[in-house]
């Protein structure tokens, strides 16, 4: 399973970035070989319409879950019909103990 | 002649200013009015009449799901993320769209095309005998002001005078409004604030090479700093309107100072006159 962090910085040790479409970086981490991945977002300067592209994104890179803060309306939609699960972090940690807190079941599922 | 009211600062007195100055000219010529403030249109507040009505369109994308194979080359191309594309489905977001085309360029299936979507309406009317007042209202929720815009004043394409009122700020719907029009009254006040938005609105007009003046509403009488920014910017003050309890009530009734007082129409008119000078229109 492919997980998929918002995070302030690149690697499983920066920080979970609370913004889902304006998060600097996503961390794409591998649950079963805890191997991981960043995308640096090429939308961040962007003036407005960036939830539906990142989630196109994070689809093409094969998520099956999302870690995030907060989502926006047209970024919730978007998800809604993705079928990826999404899941509330905000611990003010690491992407390494988000992903650890999701496989204890511990964090709260938004959509 | 086309004359669009601008000002940079919102509540500076745009709707006042258009609306004396197109009931000052009836005495000679006919008028037509266009409101494109047209997320708060308030001219048909000052002008009573029974409208007719236009609907106005944009256009969004449809896609044959028969034809599509979920490429996602349109969600790629399309910059206001109007387009989704997921595994299995396609999202439209209809608010987001710009009506660009794009999306049906980029289809290697040609499975997009285009379908009507409403987004406001157009009102026109008659309320006074050589008064034309044309009102753009755009839809709670929608965000495409320059297309009302577009529709609204294509309706006074072949009036002769034409007197536009914009909405505030510099952004794209007050550049939709300035568009093709020969002068710009730039409606500021006497006030930090009113100065630097004057200035942004200066910063518009000059780029788009419009020929400006300026008036300086609710005026305390001290106004010295507007005065030497415009003599600066070589821009001409055309008209003063002092802060004034008479004027303020006449206002507050949805009277026009023009009609109620004496004076104040001849002002208006003289500024017209001062307009076309400068503009070196005809009309």
């Amino acid at each position: 399973m492919k997980i998929c962090v918002t995070s302030k910085g690149a690697g499983t040790d920066s920080l979970v970035e609370e913004r889902f479409g304006r998060a600097p970086y996503f961390v794409f981490v591998d649950s079963g070989s805890g191997k991981s991945d960043t995308i640096e977002n090429p939308l961040l300067n962007e003036s407005g319409g960036v939830g539906p592209r990142i989630v196109q994104l994070i689809i093409k890179e094969g998520a099956d879950v999302v870690i995030t803060g907060q989502l926006g309306g047209n970024a919730t939609t978007t998800l809604q019909a993705s079928g990826v699960k999404v899941f509330s972090y905000g611990d003010n940690g690491t992407v390494a103990d988000a992903v650890a807190k999701f496989e204890e079941g511990k964090l709260r599922q938004m959509i | 002649m086309k004359i669009v009211v601008a000002s940079g600062k919102g509540g500076t007195g745009k709707s006042t200013v258009a609306a004396n100055l197109a009931y000052s000219l009836l005495d000679r010529h006919p008028v037509t009015l266009v409101d494109c403030d047209v997320e708060v249109p308030n001219l048909h507040l000052f002008f009573d009449s029974e409208p007719e009505t236009r609907d106005v369109f944009t256009t969004i994308p449809k896609v044959d799901t028969d034809l599509c194979t979920l490429c996602g080359d349109c969600g790629n191309f399309c910059r206001y993320g109007a387009i989704a594309v997921l595994k299995d489905r396609v999202l439209i977001f209809e608010k987001m769209c710009h009506a660009c085309g794009g999306c049906m360029i980029v289809c290697p299936e040609k499975a997009i095309s285009e379908t009507p979507y409403p987004i406001g309406l157009v009102e026109d009317s008659n309320p006074l005998s050589g008064l034309r007042l044309i009102s753009g209202f755009l839809k709670e929720g929608e965000v495409l002001a320059p297309r009302i815009i577009r529709s609204a004043k294509e309706m006074a394409e072949d009036d002769e005078i034409v007197i536009i009122d914009s909405s505030p700020g510099i952004a794209c719907p007050v550049i939709e409004a300035m568009e093709d029009t020969d002068f710009c009254i730039l409606v500021t006040e006497s006030t930090p604030f009113g100065l630097h938005d004057l200035d942004l609105a200066v910063g518009v007009t000059k780029n788009l090479g419009l020929n400006t003046g300026v008036v300086i509403n609710r005026s305390d009488g001290s106004d010295e700093e507007v005065r030497d920014y415009c003599a600066e910017a070589d821009i001409p003050v055309l008209m003063t309107i002092p802060f004034d309890k008479e004027i303020a009530s006449v206002q507050n009734k949805g009277g026009l100072i023009s009609e109620r007082m004496p004076g104040w129409k001849e002002q208006f008119a003289c500024m017209y006159d001062e307009c076309l000078r400068i503009g070196g229109v005809g009309i």
